[in-house]
């Protein structure tokens, strides 16, 4: 992708807001947008093998820290994503510093992300006078709805700046993460920890910062998912089935490539949707079922998703060059 | 009984036996020695189905194995003892020993046999349900050893017995591979106590970087001047 | 001290939710310690085992005692063909790709079952007596499940102590090389581990569909603290997985009995994490 087919790219999707397209089209394109800010932070750290099924954690972290803060003591969400992200980095400490101490690795990894993502959801239902529970909870509306203040924009073209800003800011990230110093020390990690433990790399630090940065654009993810919504609730923004989610829809994309999760934002939302334009809301299931059978096969004949795979050549196009350092 | 024609085996692509070329006779006991990495264990293996063929022919009383499965070799009567004993560590030594029994051809006679490794090694027989992982070097290679013989083979494969044992311990496994191969066994054993194999068995094979080097009757090569060179202090 | 009645209660029946745990990470623990692969769909089949006992019941009017016994059969045969179809053409990748696929198995059958029974909670409509013990009440239907489920694990200790094919299971868990060795296709032993686990988990969904109502997602309910527990007595250790079980269970009612039921897990979970910290080979495992 050259520099300038990149930057038409952009303008396109900057341009989006003034064709005055209808509200549902414009909602499908926040929703890829958020969930492919969301995936493409998660896969900062899968493609290195610290496959985390506990990331619904730091979105359901980010959701309710903002909203609670704002409803409860009327804490503008500007000082809320702050105090979230703090709180996302203690969790990731907590959770991540002896995981990576201690070379918790594969499945036992993924064992214990999923314990984290489970131990957020329930202390979410758990504290249920605050966070109305399973039922769910709602950020206070500030006067109409459009207020910078508030963070809430009920015009889905201003919200729709707001993710796409955000979105784009995640690819940098990530593209950042992959050219920078920590990536060639991160793939000499999952590739063989004790060969680069040996080499003078710090495991423990370089994974930790990885895990950091995942866990902020996550959170992040999950106050712009609350904010845009309005609406939380632990079992879509926290537990289990979101993780499973979030590292799903990478791996469809490809997780090894900056556009991939964002492609697997793509596939898998316009996958839900067009089934529910198609065969209505009364097939409730069919879109994970097909979705499920596609997951599998994806594993099986096609691990390194979408983008990442030969015969994806046509989409090359969509791949960053790699120009690499030195 | 065994014979390998040409035999080329390895792993992946790195090559480990180049054209090896081995007979073994009814009722023989055979000894292959080596330096380290000389492709010993993979020799053994490869008869034995863990490692596939890649060119070349073995075949076992006329029947080819290149196409057997390699959970049916134990049922054209070759047992073996593997390199370092590789126990069931956390099965007492009567589990240990019925999995030696577990082809439909062995089930029925799994007390018979029993009975004759027990009288072979009476200190099996004590420590029955021992569990193998706490048994003495000594023991566990009496179990392992035990093990093979229970699915009554004809050819026994052993992949350095006497290997990290103390000296009286090793002339017991020796003694052990005399009285196994009195009883009209035939036996493919892979030594690097060397002089102390070519004692009991009939010929030899030296083999050097995955291929035969020397072979003859044990008692003209512990005379050969190439094996005395090779292996200085002989 | 004052002798707490709903103490004691509370303790009584973290034990005999303890027996369907221990049974389920039974179950799931087989799998594992054979085949090397986490199932984490695992709870979703003891999903599609309380569907069937639930269809057969209701739709086609069979006897229960027949419906769990087709559950069982039906589970078994679905644990074959997840290995069959899905685990055995991957079993030489990563292990993660492994935990995976059965994720994607999760999404599948939870959405099929929304698919074909929609979101609703269902249940068989019995209505099994409360026993009265001491001015204590402990339900019936937890009594029979504790007691099936001992039975059940007891049955299968014998299978796997005193048969060949129970000594392969053992074997090839400890050394999967060498069993071939003695004779064994590992693959026969993976099939055959899939479908018992399968039919442990049908066998789950009958004690556990006399206690809860049926919906998609029940698995979630079951399935993370199974794979917990079985973790925490290390991987493919069976009798670890059966004392965790009763340890996690424990944790859930006391912290349900003096909080509420998800604190119980949060502390379950929580205690998990801790564990795998401090003993990142499990309770009782030895570090590999
Ligand atoms: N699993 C394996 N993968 C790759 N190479 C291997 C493997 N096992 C053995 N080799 C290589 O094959 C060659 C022969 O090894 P082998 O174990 O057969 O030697 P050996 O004669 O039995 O040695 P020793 O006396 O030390 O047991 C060696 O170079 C070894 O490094
Ligand atoms: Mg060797």
């Amino acid at each position: 992708m050259t520099r300038f087919s990149k930057f038409t790219a952009l303008f396109l999707l900057a341009a989006v807001p003034f064709l005055d397209l209808p509200d549902y089209y414009m909602h499908v394109l926040i929703l890829i947008l958020i969930w492919g800010f969301v995936y493409t932070g998660w896969s900062i750290m899968g493609r290195f093998g610290l496959v985390s099924l506990g990331h619904g954690a730091f979105l359901g972290i980010g959701g309710y820290t903002v909203g609670m803060l704002w409803n409860f003591y009327g804490i503008t969400p500007w000082l809320g994503i702050p105090i979230a992200l703090i709180l996302a980095t203690i969790v990731a400490l907590i959770v991540g510093y002896p995981c990576f101490q201690f070379r918790i690795i594969g499945h036992y990894f993924a064992l214990v992300t999923l314990a984290l993502a489970e131990v957020v959801r329930l202390v979410i239902i758990g504290m249920r006078d605050y966070t109305g529970g399973s039922l769910g909870m709602t950020p206070q509306r500030y006067g109409e709805g459009m207020s910078v203040y508030a963070f809430q924009f009920v015009e889905k073209d201003y919200f729709y700046v707001i993710v796409l800003l955000s979105w784009v800011f995640g690819i940098w990230v990530w593209n950042l993460v992959d050219g920078s110093m920590a990536r060639y020390s991160m793939e000499a990690i999952s590739d063989d920890e004790d060969a680069s433990a040996s080499v003078g790399i710090n495991v423990t630090r370089e994974k930790l910062k990885i895990t950091i940065l995942s866990a902020w654009l996550t959170a992040f993810g999950g106050v712009l998912y609350g904010q845009y919504q309005m609406y939380l609730n632990p079992d879509t923004i926290a537990g289990i089935s979101v993780s499973l989610q979030i590292v799903f829809a990478s791996i469809v994309g490809g997780m090894y490539v900056a556009l991939g999760p964002t492609v697997g934002a793509v596939i898998t939302i316009l996958l839900s949707e067009s089934l529910r334009i198609l065969v209505g809301v009364e097939l409730a299931g069919l879109d994970g079922t097909i979705y499920g059978i596609m997951l599998i096969l994806f594993i099986i004949f096609l691990p390194r998703g979408i983008l990442g795979s030969g015969w994806a050549k046509p989409l090359e196009i969509l791949r960053f060059p790699k120009d690499k350092p030195g | 009984m065994l014979e390998l024609n040409n035999l080329t085996a390895g792993y992946g692509s790195f090559q480990a036996l180049f054209s090896v070329n081995l007979e073994v006779k009814d009722g023989e006991a055979i000894a292959v020695i080596g330096p380290n990495g000389a492709g010993k264990t993979t020799l053994l293996r490869t008869i034995s189905g863990m490692l596939p063929v890649q060119s070349g022919n073995l075949s076992m009383e006329g029947t080819s194995l290149k196409d057997v499965p390699p959970y049916r070799i134990i049922d054209l009567g070759i047992a073996h003892v593997p390199e370092n004993r590789r126990l069931f560590p956390s099965m007492s030594i009567e589990d240990n020993l019925r999995m030696g029994a577990f082809t439909p051809n062995a089930r029925p006679h799994y007390e018979e046999r029993l009975d004759f490794i027990f009288n072979l090694f009476p200190r099996l027989k004590e420590r029955r349900s021992q569990i193998a992982g706490t048994l003495s070097g000594g023991e566990q290679q009496m179990c392992a050893i035990g093990r093979a013989l229970m699915s009554s083979p004809k050819l026994l494969l052993m992949d350095e017995p006497s290997a990290g044992l103390a000296p009286v311990i090793v002339n017991q496994v020796f003694q052990l591979v005399q009285q196994i191969r009195d009883q009209g066994l035939t036996v493919l054993i892979v030594e690097q106590n060397i002089e102390q194999v070519l004692q009991i068995v009939d010929r030899a094979y030296l083999m050097e970087v995955g291929s035969i080097k020397i072979s003859g009757k044990a008692g003209e090569l512990i005379q050969s001047e190439s094996l005395r060179k090779a292996y200085v202090g002989l | 001290m004052i002798f707490d009645i709903f103490l004691v209660e509370a303790i009584i029946n973290g034990i005999l939710f303890g027996g369907v745990l221990a049974l389920l990470a039974l179950g799931l623990n087989l799998v594992f310690g054979v085949v090397d692969v986490v199932w984490i769909c695992y709870a979703e089949l003891v999903m599609v085992g309380m569907y069937s006992i639930y269809w057969g019941n209701n739709h086609f009017g069979l006897p229960l005692v027949i419906c769990v016994v087709i559950a069982i059969f039906a589970v078994a045969l679905l644990g074959f063909l997840i290995h069959f179809l899905v685990i055995r053409p991957i079993l030489g990748t990563p292990p993660i790709n492994q935990l995976l696929v059965t994720g994607g198995l999760l999404f599948f059958m939870q959405s099929l079952a929304t698919l074909l029974f929609t979101g609703d909670f269902r249940n068989l409509g019995l209505h099994l007596p409360v026993l009265e013990l001491a001015e204590m009440y402990i339900s019936f239907s937890r009594l029979i499940a504790f007691v099936t489920a001992l039975l059940a694990m007891v049955a299968l200790y014998m299978f796997l102590k005193r048969t060949y094919l129970g000594a392969a299971i053992r074997a090839i868990s400890q050394d999967r090389e060498v069993v071939v060795l003695m004779g064994v296709n590992p693959q026969r032993v993976y099939l055959v581990a899939s479908a018992l686990g399968g039919g442990l988990a049908g066998l789950g969904a009958a004690l556990l569909i006399l206690q809860y109502d049926v919906h998609p997602l029940i698995g979630i309910s079951f399935g993370p603290i199974t794979f917990m527990i079985c973790v925490l007595g290390g991987l493919g250790n069976m009798i670890g997985g059966f004392i965790a079980a009763f340890v996690m269970s424990q944790l859930i009612s006391l912290g349900g009995f003096f909080l509420e039921t998800e604190w119980g897990y949060v502390i379950a979970f929580v205690f998990f994490i801790i564990m795998m910290f401090i003993r990142p080979q499990g309770l009782f495992g030895n570090r590999s």
